[in-house]
């Protein structure tokens, strides 16, 4: 029988220490990273299928890449300006972020109708049903993720202060950061084939 | 814990309208009701399509409105709806739902908006599913496996809108579980009141906890295969389709694999198995425990075996793709871990026979399902290590002995534990007791008649009889007199259904009439019996969160007052004889 009373207060191991949206957080990072690790396995594995042809990157997708790189170092600008203690340096940073982001699924539309117009059909080959599909379910994990960075935004701008979206920020920005390197991973891929 | 102070300074919104209170309500308790009549709703909708199946196997011919086309679609139907929308949805939407804050001692689920959204998800899931019903082509008769490229061609039935409302529903169904899990695990791993350790939760716990993990981690490939095969079938890609002549006509597909869509989805579809079956061991743990007035036999192994079976479950899938062809190796590799699994397993058998041996055991109804769930999944289990080889598994794959073997495991057992569960904690969700004579003859022609409809099938397997067929003339392997046991398993079939619905009007009954029960009728120890009102209100514990000494198991402790001692009583008072400690050093010069 387990000895019975309270046992002692032992500090938690870290990751389950952390506060509680942060480590639902955490659970839906693990499950997006097993949804695209999926995407990966199969993208790879239908490589091998003879009929597979690359597809041309459009150049596009370099002004994108670079897109979402300034909007995940924009949130990090933000924690360091929230750090700070700087109002004004958060509302830049904030914004920022979210514009750029907007843009780099702008850019992704853009480099969709450039490969289409270009003669690859969604339907013709799989590496551009692929890219078609991976750069969907990127784009529209990103979506959700402007909804929590606008949700950040109107409590900033309302409350006018930089109490209590401290939480906020920082799990934008690990979400932000997460979805970049899916990306990298993704576009690495598109470009070595 | 350290959020405790937190969560007891926790303002809790009580719902003030109709609506919020029992529409749109997020309070756990309400939510898992919600989750458990939509399941059971959507649950008799299979019931009676199993009986259609049935009655074409037992007296083919006579209901000509089954014709082959609405047959497959029956299946079909039957095994997503039992598999996903009911077992999947009552474990964790409802038995989780309902019973992780009351065992671990919390106010609600962390995140209750979101515990409202899942449910929603759920129910808009179903809804499309239904409406595949109504669709002009009907539901999709691809089999729940879904393999392209059938499922998607003419040819198969539903593979118009059917198949696509199919997906569609089952992405919904996915973005709910994956809602609800994310509660789930963060509800078990911070919102757990004082004293209340992970060694001391109750094994329905750490069954539902490890469960929503496996949930959390499969459902994303069943996710991307719903998606890519969407793709192939709206849009034209060839992710799975091969290059295929339909009808006389080259269609425009080319190079893709159907086994990458086997992969995909199995590796979903094995933990999917125990998605249903995890709960159902920690739930059935305790009421093997309570009722049998013993503590459980061998806690830590217990819930160490739950986590082994869990992360094994990962590594087994292609077990069922052994007649898809492979690599030898590869066969022999899941072969291995499929027969490992079975060791985890076996211990939490044994685990269950011993809690009962030279227990204090009352034939209460919820003891009576434990017990035929013991029964029934050692039938099915043994006969998984059967088809866990692959030269097994080649001549008996497709036949009705794999038909039988699946019922029995994860149809059969783990809905004899909802049963029981349902039994045991309906007295805490409505404040009485179901009828108990109705539950026993509920639960003898449940029994009796589930084993009257697999057990034969076990011998039709092995005479060859395949299964998914609509009839079986012509088929002159098959003895005549097969057909002479198709026709029991139908009458079977039939006795049980009803049987069913006794069980149905017992709850409805029961809720007005049933005998008031009191806080804790069955005298368990764990927490969810313990709190100050029956049922309990929102918020759950009144002031202050109780405060937890032991763990859940107490039961015919030596010397003690009781047969059971709660989990809040604390150390030393539970006992009259004096200068008994309880286990508890004394502080210096203390007395007990």
């Amino acid at each position: 029988m387990p000895a019975v009373g309270i046992p002692p207060e032992r500090d938690p191991p870290a990751f389950l220490a952390a506060p509680r949206a942060k480590l639902g957080l955490r659970i839906i990072l693990a499950v997006v990273t097993m949804l695209f690790f999926l995407l990966l396995v199969a993208y790879t594995s239908r490589m091998q299928i003879a009929d597979w042809r690359p597809l041309p990157e459009p150049g596009i997708l370099w002004l994108n890449t670079g897109l979402l790189m300034l909007s995940s170092a924009a949130l990090q600008w933000t924690k360091t300006a929230w750090r700070r203690g700087s109002f004004g340096g958060v509302r830049y940073a904030l914004l920022s972020a979210g514009l750029l982001a907007v843009l780099f699924l702008a850019g992704q539309l853009l480099a969709w109708q450039q490969i289409r117009s270009s003669g690859y059909l969604l339907e013709g080959n799989p590496a551009t049903s692929f890219f078609y599909l991976i750069t969907l379910v990127h784009g529209l994990h990103l979506i959700g993720g402007l909804a929590a960075w606008l949700s950040t935004f109107v409590r900033f701008v309302r409350g006018n202060s930089l109490l209590r979206i401290r939480i906020n920020i920082e799990l934008c920005a690990v979400y932000w950061h997460f979805l970049l390197v899916v990306w990298l991973i993704f576009f690495g891929l598109m470009l070595s084939t | 814990m350290s959020n405790v102070p937190y969560q007891e300074a926790l303002a809790l919104h009580d719902p003030t309208s109709y609506w919020t209170k029992y529409v749109f309500s997020q309070d756990h308790k309400w939510i898992a009701i919600q989750y458990t009549v939509t399941a059971v709703a959507v649950g008799m909708v299979a019931l009676v399509m199993s009986w259609l199946m049935r009655l074409q196997l037992g007296f083919p011919g006579a209901f000509s409105f089954i014709d082959p086309s609405t047959y497959y679609q029956l299946v079909t139907m039957h095994g997503m709806i039992m598999v996903i929308y009911l077992l999947t949805a009552i474990f964790l939407g409802g038995f989780g739902n309902f019973l992780i804050p009351l065992m671990v001692g919390a106010r609600d689920m962390v995140f209750p908006f979101v515990n409202m959204l899942s449910y929603w998800a759920y129910f808009l899931s179903v809804l499309v599913l239904m409406a595949s019903l109504l669709v002009p082509g009907g539901p999709t008769g691809a089999g729940w496996t879904m393999y392209p490229p059938q499922a998607i061609l003419p040819g198969t039935p539903g593979s118009g809108a059917g198949i696509v409302l199919m997906l569609v529903s089952l992405v919904l169904f996915i973005v709910a579980a994956t809602m609800g899990g994310l509660n789930y695990v963060v509800t078990v791993l911070q919102a757990r009141t004082r004293g209340m350790t992970m060694m001391r939760l109750p094994l329905s716990v750490w069954g539902i906890l490890m469960a929503t993990v496996l949930a959390l981690l499969a459902f994303p490939a069943l996710f991307v295969g719903a998606v890519m095969t969407l793709f192939d079938r709206l849009l034209g890609s060839s992710f799975f389709m091969p290059a295929v002549i339909s009808m006389g006509k080259h269609l425009d597909y080319a190079g893709g694999s159907p086994i990458l869509f086997q992969h995909i989805f199995w590796f979903f579809g094995h933990p999917e198995v125990y998605i249903v079956a995890l709960p159902a061991f920690g739930i059935v743990s305790d009421l093997i425990s309570v009722h049998s007035r013993k503590n459980i036999f061998g806690y830590r192994i217990m819930v160490w075996a739950i986590v082994i079976i869990g992360v094994l479950s990962f590594v087994v899938w292609a077990h069922h793709m052994y007649v898809s062809g492979m690599n030898p190796y590869f066969g022999f590799f899941f072969a291995t871990t499929t027969l490992i699994i079975a060791v985890p397993t076996a211990i939490k058998v044994y685990n269950w026979v011993l809690t009962l041996w030279r227990g204090d055991i009352h034939l209460t109804v919820p003891m009576l399902f434990s017990i035929g769930f013991v029964s029934s999944f050692t039938i099915g289990g043994l006969t998984g290590l059967f088809l866990g080889n692959v030269t097994i598994d080649l001549p008996l794959s497709d036949t009705y002995f794999v038909v039988a073997h699946f019922h029995m495991v994860m149809g059969v057992s783990p809905i004899l534990v909802v049963f029981g569960g349902i039994y045991h904690w309906y007295p805490k969700i409505t404040g009485r007791m179901l009828n108990d004579t109705w539950g026993k003859i509920h639960f003898w022609f449940t029994f009796l008649g589930t084993y009257a409809i697999y057990f034969p099938m076990h011998y039709l397997g092995f005479v060859g009889m395949p299964r998914r067929y609509h009839a079986y003339d012509g088929y002159e392997f098959i003895p005549e007199s097969a057909q002479d046991l198709n026709a029991f398993i139908t009458i079977s079939a039939l006795m049980v259904g009803v049987a069913q619905f006794i069980f149905l009007y017992n709850l409805y009954w029961s809720y007005r009439n049933g005998r008031v029960a009191g806080p804790n009728p069955w005298n368990a120890a764990s927490l969810e019996w313990q709190t100050p009102q029956t049922p309990p209100v929102h918020g759950n514990w009144g002031p202050k969160l109780p405060t937890v000494y032991r763990w859940p198991y107490d039961y015919s402790v030596p010397g003690a007052d009781q047969d059971f001692i709660p989990q809040t009583q604390p150390p030393g008072s539970a006992f009259g004889m004096p200068g008994h400690t309880d286990g508890v050093p004394l502080p210096e010069g203390g007395k007990a």
